[in-house]
């Protein structure tokens, strides 16, 4: 038997690869580019779904491992595996790749070529930060992820682009900065402790740290991964980056970027400094829950449909957070479900924003009124989307957010009460703008003429509602997925808390 | 009194033979060749004479030596720097074919005073006397002084050479006085005997010694531009022609390092926590001052200048660490900090017309829509001085700032950290104004880059290279491990 084909490099190199191809192409030919991207990122997720279906969803341990050698003098290695937690976010990844070059179709003009190839190497280093095992391959393709979406914001953004790539940039440079540091620290205390050299997460997770080198550790890594998320208080670039983004490049943002943040804290943060979460698990959940109540209270006052979006993802983020900081299976699943909804839910919303947008060049509440009447296509896919994204039962947003709350009533009655109110809240700002956006008369003489969905548009959102339903009816077809990799994750950081001789364990992490 | 005749050994200084000889070649070019082809010939003098140099150099590796009594080394480590010298005289050599042609410059002087600086750096690298050292240096300098000012009826390229060779006469002046202070001490030259002089019991540290070491530092700082002994770096590298200010930020900032680290490694190591202070201070200051004043600048040439101040502060990092470790880290920075800034200076380079050098940040504006690949080198590089991955700007961040991590020098690597977030700030301004911005309407027509073939060599080149060391680091990092051994 040979060895079992390489999925996981193959993934993470087929954009890269393809993206080179496309450089190569002819400049004019941008009809070429485009049905190349579109190709690839088909093919990528094509190859992306054995991770699915051959996924052993009673394994415990990672799957699709790969390891080699890259230096090993310094313990670095190129080391790849999935698990549950981030087999569902890759296939998320490639699917929400291919939905982001049919939306940039006609909606991008300028510098074509150049536009695909940044969304290629973006694809990689998604991937490739999803499969990373080892922390040094981890943080380069955290950073290499920077670029792309500089770019996107930067060259095919709206008119402050460049104010809001720059402080994209520099907002989760600071935060990942002091993260390599806190690797290395960790990296040199584990050589120190056993003599060996390397960069494994597992490895290096059996480090025995002083409770006061976790806390420091923990906040560097905690800095990064919060303004990635992003948690109250570091969300300030998110509104900002996601107005002015593309279309596509807010569909990816909401959906994978800030997962990036979540996955980091469940991949690392949490497993490496137990004793650090203990502490840290109050402070966590009550920016979460600010994050909720905040988010959802800023949407409401919003006039930018764009800017009410984003700040709807600061305030769903906060729910994915307070789920998994009540360690209980039904938080954690309820994150890891409400991660992928997110993407669904919220890359629909922007798409939808993103058509009107290219009819009328304006995302402002009050140009709109009574679009219903003109686009009633629109109106149907926009509806389904915003119900999910309010958590109607039967969509997906359901299953996510009531696992969620029912884990934070578990652990905590108050935050489960707190963060409820954001659940009414939520209904309040979705439906109110639903409503001005869509009801009522056409107050706008241009409104009038506006065209309703294409057939490329109409398979876009209809490819986003199948997914609403697929999630929202079936949910146990994804959840199975998740359930031996949670239950084995909640017991590892529990054992690891245990074997940490941590602090007396009060609050949610002492529940049964 | 007997005295011992040395043998007239020219194998092990083969390399220096070549480029001396490539040098007066390229001079007497100079005097009686045809003005119109001394240009093409002397360059090839050059690159032939430095190719070769390099060809004896690689096969010098492995033979460790001390010759003529003493006062020469071939080593490990000087083969290094002295290699590196060599890459970057080639380098530096193709860029300047073209820029010489453009600009006007003497050709013939031009070339050989090129070789002399290199052949100052072979030699202030490859020694472990005090004397040596400080000719080479000297020999460096000098050559540099001149190559400064070559821009003949540019005010701004006289004033570079004068204000450096005033200040860096001064500077070699305490040098030269910090050799003869530890002299004073010691009653040594050869910085292995002043090693072991201070271990043996009999040393002393006296105020007289740290004054000396003091002094040192202050010369090896001038050259090396860590503040604040950097004020004349701006000036210097804005006003020279632009393939010496590529010239000076590479090779002199390497020998510099070279020689700097010989130094302090071998002579000073036991005395590491009588200088690392100072030199602590140093580094922060360097990487601090260095960053927020190239944030404001609106000159590109003059804002690289600046980085170039920053980078020494990155390097000096590792240099107050003080361990084998950290040695690697410094060497194969200068090694990835000498490609990508080659590169950076060839697209300044390529970007400027006859007597216009076109700094300016708005000149490259939009430079993305006329000039692709250019736009797409000058990315690599940039992103490569701000240390983002998978270029090898970040490898060299990550060995210096782990080297720091090691030795629990953590508020080191935390201001360094911070500074290369600042960094990214003014590198990624270029990027954006070649990406996101228009050149303005009114702006005078950009004319055709002034590209010849050996720029693209120069930049293909470095930008293999930046990938290279940035995805497969080990081998550069072995190489810079057998380098150091010297310091075991």
């Amino acid at each position: 038997m040979n060895e079992p084909f390489p999925y996981l490099s193959a993934l993470i190199l087929l954009p890269l690869a393809g993206s080179l191809v496309l450089m190569l192409l002819p400049r004019r030919q941008t009809l070429t580019i485009k049905a190349a991207a579109l190709v690839l990122t088909i093919g990528e997720f094509i190859l992306s779904l054995p991770l699915f279906f051959w996924f052993d969803e009673r394994a415990v341990q990672m799957q699709f491992v790969e390891q080699r050698e890259w230096f090993p003098e310094f313990g670095i290695s190129y080391l790849v595996g999935i698990d549950g937690i981030s087999m569902l976010l890759v296939l998320l990844t490639t699917l929400l790749t291919i939905v982001c070059v049919l939306c940039s179709w006609k909606a991008i003009e300028t510098k074509i070529k150049e536009y695909y190839v940044s969304f290629l190497v973006l694809e990689t280093a998604m991937i490739g930060a999803l499969c990373s095992l080892d922390m040094v391959l981890f943080y380069i393709f955290w950073e290499l992820m920077l670029i792309p979406m500089y770019l996107l914001i930067g060259v095919w953004g709206g008119p402050r682009r460049i104010y809001a790539a720059i402080k994209f940039f520099l907002f989760t440079m600071v935060g990942s900065v002091l993260m390599l540091l806190a690797i290395m620290v960790l990296y040199f205390h584990y050589a120190a402790e056993t003599g060996v050299y390397t960069f494994n997460v597992f490895t290096l997770a059996r480090a025995s740290l002083p409770a006061v080198k976790q806390y420091w550790l923990f906040a560097a890594f905690a800095l990064s991964f919060a303004i990635k998320v992003p948690m109250f208080p570091f969300h300030t670039w998110l509104p900002d980056a996601h107005t002015e983004a593309p279309t596509a490049g807010s569909v990816i943002l909401a959906g994978v970027l800030l997962k990036m943040g979540v996955y980091g804290f469940l991949r690392f943060a949490i497993p490496l400094f137990p004793a650090a979460v203990v502490a840290a698990t109050p402070l966590i959940s009550w920016l979460a829950i600010i994050g909720i109540v905040y988010g959802a209270i800023m949407c409401i006052m919003q006039t930018d449909l764009k800017r009410l979006i984003a700040y709807s993802s600061v305030s769903h983020l906060g729910y994915v957070m307070l789920g998994i900081f009540a360690f209980n299976m039904q938080g954690l699943q309820g994150g890891l479900y409400q991660m992928l909804n997110h993407g669904i839910s919220t890359g629909g919303l922007f798409l939808v924003v993103g058509m009107i947008y290219e009819r009328r060049h304006t995302r402002m509440i009050a140009d709109f009124g009574g679009l219903t009447t003109v686009m009633p296509r629109l109106a149907v896919f926009f509806m389904i989307i915003t119900l999910s994204s309010i958590a109607l039962p039967g969509t997906n947003g359901f299953v996510g957010e009531f696992l969620i709350l029912l884990g934070a009533f578990r652990s905590n009655v108050t935050y489960g009460v707190l963060a409820t109110t954001g659940v009414i809240l939520g209904a309040v700002y979705m439906l109110w703008m639903f409503q001005r956006v869509m009801f009522g008369k056409i107050t706008q003489e241009a409104n009038r003429l506006l065209a309703d969905l294409t057939k490329r548009e109409t398979l876009i959102l209809a490819t986003i509602v199948l997914f609403v339903f697929l999630m929202g009816l079936y949910p146990g077809l994804f959840l199975r997925k998740m359930d031996a990799s949670s239950a084995g994750y909640l017991k590892y950081v529990k054992a690891r808390i245990a074997a940490m001789g941590a602090p007396a364990v009060q609050g949610p992490l002492g529940a049964p | 009194m007997l005295v011992k005749i040395p043998e007239l050994a020219f194998g092990p200084i083969l390399p220096e033979l070549i480029i001396t000889v490539s040098a007066m070649t390229a001079l007497l070019l100079g005097a009686f060749g045809r003005r119109a082809i001394v240009g093409t010939i002397a360059g090839a003098v050059a690159l032939v004479g430095s190719g070769l140099a390099l060809l004896f150099t690689l096969s010098l590796w492995n033979a460790g030596a001390a010759v003529y009594n003493g006062l020469y080394t071939i080593d490990t480590f000087g083969t290094f720097f002295k290699a590196l010298a060599l890459i970057v005289a080639i380098l530096v050599t193709l860029l300047s074919l073209r820029y010489v042609e453009r600009e006007d410059i003497v050709k013939g002087e031009y070339y050989a005073l090129t070789l002399f600086g290199v052949l100052g750096m072979m030699i202030m690298v490859s020694s472990t006397h005090f004397v040596t050292i400080f000719i080479g240096l000297e020999v460096m300098s000098i050559a540099i002084y001149v190559l400064c000012g070559m821009l003949s009826g540019n005010p701004r390229s006289a004033e570079a050479s004068l204000k450096y060779f005033l200040l860096g006469a001064f500077a070699t002046a305490f040098l030269l006085y910090g050799i003869a202070l530890v002299y004073a001490a010691t009653g040594l030259l050869d910085i292995r005997e002043i090693a072991d002089y201070i271990v043996s019991g009999r040393f002393q540290l006296t105020p007289l010694f740290m004054i000396g070491i003091a002094m040192l530092v202050v010369g090896f700082g001038f050259k090396t531009a860590a503040v604040p002994f950097h004020m004349w770096t701006p000036d210097v590298y804005e006003g020279a022609p632009t393939s010496i200010t590529a010239f000076m930020a590479t090779g002199i900032k390497a020998a510099a390092f070279g020689a700097f680290l010989r130094v302090f490694y071998t002579a000073f190591l036991p005395l590491l926590g009588a200088w690392s202070g100072m030199l602590w201070l140093i580094a922060v200051a360097t990487m601090t001052i260095g960053n927020i004043t190239a944030l404001v600048q609106d000159d590109v040439k003059r804002m690289l200048a600046y980085s170039s101040i920053a980078h020494a502060g990155y390097i000096l990092i590792a240099f107050v660490v003080g361990d084998l470790f950290s040695s690697v880290g410094i060497l194969f920075y200068i090694l990835v900090y000498t490609f990508m800034n080659i590169g950076a200076f060839t697209v300044v380079i390529i970007l400027g017309q006859k007597g216009r050098q076109r700094t300016g940040i708005e000149h490259y504006a939009g430079l993305a829509g006329r000039h692709p690949l250019i736009a797409i080198a000058m990315t690599v590089f940039l992103l490569s001085l701000a240390g983002m991955p998978p270029l090898a700007g970040f490898m060299g961040k990550f060995y210096v700032l782990s080297a720091a991590i090691k030795a629990k020098y953590y508020w080191l690597a935390v201001i360094g950290v911070l500074n290369s977030v600042v960094a990214a700030y003014y590198y990624l301004r270029v990027v954006m104004y070649m990406y996101f911005r228009e050149a303005a309407a009114d702006a005078e027509p950009a004319g055709r880059p002034d590209f010849s073939p050996a720029y693209g060599v120069v930049i293909a080149v470095s930008v293999w290279a930046l990938f290279h060391m940035g995805i497969f680091p080990r081998g550069f990092l072995l190489i810079a491990q057998r380098s150091v051994e010297i310091f075991m």
